[in-house]
């Protein structure tokens, strides 16, 4: 347990929900009778739930900040039915579609980020009248009937990695895709353990990274295998493609750069943040425009693989984002949370759905287990963090790992949150 | 709860080799404290000696079992389980964050959860009563039905004790209660527990004020690393705040600022007529006309009592993040600079340490390398992507030359001592390299040996030229440090005095009138 705690980094809830992917993959591989991890499945899990990711990532920058955004849905909506009438009516090209629906989403998110973040309303307000403010729109607009879009357009929510090169039985452009993600994971690794070890900050045992390095590859490589050996005509899927290059760039932002240092920074103490120079109000915009900007991509997507846009696109879908989000370990006081995480927050969700389906379990029973499911994780959670807490600190201080070694000479109400906390 | 007399019995309180273990630290080990009916008892210690850890055993806070060790209480063993146990038996805790609810009024937090009542409703007309009464005990002259949160820190401490009073207090337990206010407030409320024993309420008070318990203290109790040190009557023993903090350090501490010698430049900080209006208010100034100066390498202290304005001056000065800006300017080295937002007050080379460290001053869900990068991000990072590199040698380089303790700079800023935590937010400004450093309280809740370290630390920092204001409420502390001080009253600054004329009384004095000359 310990050296499988060293593997994942330590953070109980990550590893929690690593390790509960894994579990849940595993368990339905089984009782599936091995029809989980096929590659049509694999496949259709991706094309049916990417949308859901994207927003999840937009939604984890906006927790983080303090906020939440639960017009997704209803904005997705709009945005689809606006870039489909726009493609029919006006007879713009896919891609001018595609760049007016996120001009669509920006232009949401200014409205709603202005309010947010200028005017000070909390955005749960902001969003719940955004929430029905857009679905009017969408239903105003598209005099609430079903609009088709063009072959073009549906290739973002539906379309594959194209066949390439010669003939080896998979799908070589996946294979390729397949290799530089290794080839990618393996470079920055080194490079960090290498980096950090003439800092002379702590690195992991070395047995540690390489098992971890052969356990990502390995998961990276056998993924591929199943993307490449769909049935003819498909492949890795474009929404994707799509999901992991805003992964890879939000992640980054997130982590590496000032403003993403400014989100967490105005989630954990606004004040505190607002004294050392950060900008608050326009951190809070931007997170909010983001949101709305991601909310619209995934609107597309989605009228793209369900060929046509519709009045009740959407619904529900913010709350599958924030689902994910904190199953993915975010606090809903902000400040705490990574993209990461919420994707496999969304991976755990979506696996248990598409499980269940095949097990032929019924909407009604899999809704309770998916609510269930949810308050087990952050429930589980608040236990592992807080055990009989009472004081205020102890709260403010409740997204704290474990693992707290004490010295005799801290101060008195240090020791006793830390004392509390374990 | 019993017929016990206490008068029968001089002791009130005895815990006997209390033990409390958490998990991987011992806090206490066979501590012992005896405390006698109707004195007053101060317990003293560095932070993190126990003093807290044993109330809390007392009171409950940590039930019977969690402990080893016995309470007797009333001549009789005592197993709080939690404190609705210890109050029922007349032992009342004041915990240093009050726990007052800021948007009820005063009545209704006197009487939370202990509400009279008739037939299942609260009778207001007898809770209005009695709170009349007992905040004429304490001496506290408002409205019952004033909201807390428009009332001084001060006075809520007042109605915390009418509230302990309203349980029929016998045993009171004041957890640092003069932390947060100003040396009137201070008196007052020193006067009011000196008042209580006088009518046979027995206090044991926490205080890191020695100057404090050395005033009104009967017997003083020190506890170092979680041990029971020794008891000294004060009467008797002659005991001074020297011999105190021999007592609590286990050494003498030859000086309690370190040895500096001045160098002192020119004037580069010039701020004239500088007028605030206060945020909410519209009529009512909270910095009135002020001019002041800061020369290189100098350390300007500001003293005033609670409320006159130093923090509201610093914090509108730096990058108007308080109340509303109406006139004023400000001079670097001669020429003028705009100060309208942080960011600019920050990059024109002013630093603010706040007082509020824990809501104002740190992100805790951070770690110390974060911290000490946040305000000056720009500095570490290419085309707005952070070096974590940079982050991680700078935060280390700054853990070594202020000998932060930490095993590790990626530690989070929550679980450092109170002293650890203010050497990460110096690093943070430091790091921002001003030319003008304000410190606001900056050893407030920080134990003596730490403070001889930041008290090192900010005279070096004047030794590299740069100008470093210090806002205290601790007299001494501004004696002992500044090279020049100023005074402020309701706002308005009310004098200057250089190191060799300024003492408490002549401070004093400014701080608490008017200017007579403009």
């Amino acid at each position: 347990m310990n050296a499988l705690k060293k593997l994942f980094g330590g953070n109980t809830r990550q590893f929690g929900m690593i390790f509960a992917l894994v579990a849940l993959i595993v368990f339905f591989q089984i009782f599936t009778g091995g029809r989980t991890l096929t590659p049509g499945n694999v496949i259709n899990l991706f094309n049916g739930n990417s949308y859901i990711l994207i927003l999840a990532i937009g939604m984890v920058l906006v927790i983080i900040a303090g906020h939440i955004d639960l017009s997704v849905g209803s904005v997705a909506a709009f945005v689809g039915v606006s870039v489909a009438l726009a493609m029919r009516d006006w007879g713009i090209p896919w891609y001018m579609g595609v760049l007016f629906g996120l001009v669509l989403g920006a232009v949401i998110g200014a409205w709603q980020g202005l309010w947010t973040a200028y005017v000070g309303i909390p955005a749960f307000i902001v969003t719940l009248a955004g929430m029905l403010l857009f679905r009017g729109f969408n239903q105003f607009v598209g005099k609430s009937n079903t609009i088709p879009v063009s072959k073009e357009f549906q290739f973002i929510g539906s379309g594959y990695l194209p066949e390439v090169g010669p003939d080896t039985g998979f799908n070589n452009l996946t294979v390729l895709l397949g290799l530089v993600a290794v080839a990618f994971v393996i470079i920055m690794s080194l490079r960090a353990r290498a980096s950090n070890k003439a800092l002379g900050a702590d690195v992991p045992e070395l047995w540690v990274e390489v098992t971890k390095l052969v356990l990502i590859c390995g998961a990276i490589l056998y993924a591929t295998y199943l993307f490449a050996t769909g049935r003819p005509g498909t492949s890795f899927p474009i929404p994707g493609l799509i999901l992991a290059v805003l992964v890879l760039i939000y992640g980054f932002i997130a982590d590496k750069t000032v403003l993403g240092r400014h989100v967490y920074a105005v989630g954990g103490n606004r004040h505190a943040a607002e004294l050392s120079g950060v900008q608050s109000k326009k951190v809070n915009f931007m997170v909010m425009m983001n949101m709305s900007i991601l909310a619209g991509l995934a609107g597309m997507i989605f009228v793209a693989r369900s060929t046509a846009s519709g009045p009740f696109d959407g619904v529900g879908w913010e709350l599958d984002a924030i689902a994910a989000v904190f199953i993915g370990g975010a606090a809903v006081t902000g400040g705490v949370g990574t993209v990461i995480g919420s994707i496999v927050g969304g991976l755990v969700m979506a696996v248990l759905n598409n499980g269940l389906q095949l097990l032929g379990v019924g909407a009604d029973l899999t809704q309770i287990i998916k609510g269930l499911v949810l308050l087990a994780a952050v429930a589980f959670d608040v236990y592992n963090k807080s055990q009989g807490k009472r004081s205020i600190t102890g709260l403010l201080l409740k997204n704290f790992g474990r693992n707290n070694e004490i010295k005799p000479d801290e101060t008195t109400s240090t020791k006793e949150v830390i004392s509390k906390e374990a | 709860m019993t017929s016990l007399d206490t008068q029968g019995d001089p002791i009130l309180l005895e815990m006997r080799s209390i033990t409390k273990e958490f998990p991987g630290v011992k806090a206490l080990s066979n501590v012992s404290l005896r405390v006698m009916a109707g004195e007053i008892h101060a317990i003293c210690g560095e932070n993190g000696a126990g003093k807290s850890t044993l109330m809390k055993v007392l009171s409950g806070v940590y039930g019977y079992g969690s402990y080893t060790g016995d309470i007797v209480y009333m001549a009789e063993t005592q197993q709080f389980k939690d404190i609705r146990a210890s109050e029922a038996a007349g032992i009342v805790i004041i915990h240093q964050e009050l726990a007052l609810i800021p948007e009820l009024s005063i009545m209704e937090n006197i009487f939370l959860g202990n509400e009279p009542t008739k037939w299942g409703v609260i009778d207001w007309a007898e809770a209005r009563k009695r709170s009349l009464e007992l905040l004429a005990r304490v001496g506290l002259r408002e409205d019952p039905d004033t909201p807390i949160k428009e009332i001084g820190v001060g006075k809520q401490q007042l109605v915390e004790i009418a509230k302990a009073l309203n349980k029929s207090v016998r045993l009171l337990i004041l957890d640092e209660p003069t932390a947060a206010l100003n040396e009137s407030d201070s008196q007052h409320l020193l006067d009011l527990i000196l008042g209580l024993k006088g009518k046979g309420i027995t206090s044991i008070i926490i205080s890191h004020k020695l100057n404090e318990i050395e005033q009104i203290a009967d017997e003083i109790t020190i506890i170092r690393d979680g041990k029971s040190i020794e008891t000294l009557n004060v009467k008797r023993d002659g005991v001074d705040e020297d011999r105190i903090i021999k007592g609590m350090v286990g050494r003498t501490l030859e000086s309690r600022f370190p040895d500096h010698e001045p160098k002192i430049g020119e004037v580069f900080f010039e701020v004239k007529d500088w007028t605030v209006g206060h945020p909410q208010i519209q009529d009512r100034l909270i910095c009135k006309g002020s001019n002041f100066y800061v020369r290189r390498g100098e350390i300007v202290g500001f003293a005033g009592l609670m409320g006159a304005g130093r923090t509201e001056l610093a914090r509108s000065l730096f990058g108007h993040s308080y109340g509303r800006f109406i006139k004023g300017q400000v001079y670097k080295d001669g020429k003028p600079v705009n100060l309208r937002s942080v960011r600019a007050a920050i990059d024109a080379g002013l630093g603010y340490v706040t007082e509020d460290r824990k809501s104002l001053g740190l992100n805790l869900l951070d770690d110390i390398k974060t911290t000490t990068v946040s305000a000056a991000l720009n500095k570490i990072s290419n085309y707005t992507v952070v070096d974590t590199r940079k982050e991680f040698s700078v935060a280390e380089e700054y853990r070594k030359s202020l000998r932060t303790k930490t095993p590790s700079v990626e530690e989070g800023v929550a679980k450092l001592s109170g002293g650890n935590q203010q050497k990460v937010v110096l690093a943070k400004w430091m790091f921002t390299d001003p030319d003008l450093l304000i410190l606001d309280e900056p050893t407030r809740g920080i134990d003596v040996g730490a403070k001889f370290e930041i008290y090192g630390i900010i005279q070096r920092l004047a030794n590299q030229g740069k100008g470093v204001i210090v806002i205290s409420s601790e007299l001494p502390e501004l004696l002992g440090l500044s090279d020049r001080i100023y005074t402020i009253f309701e706002g308005a600054i009310t004098g200057v005095l250089d190191k060799n004329e300024a003492s408490q009384e002549s401070l004093m004095k400014l701080m608490t009138s008017a200017r007579k000359t403009a």
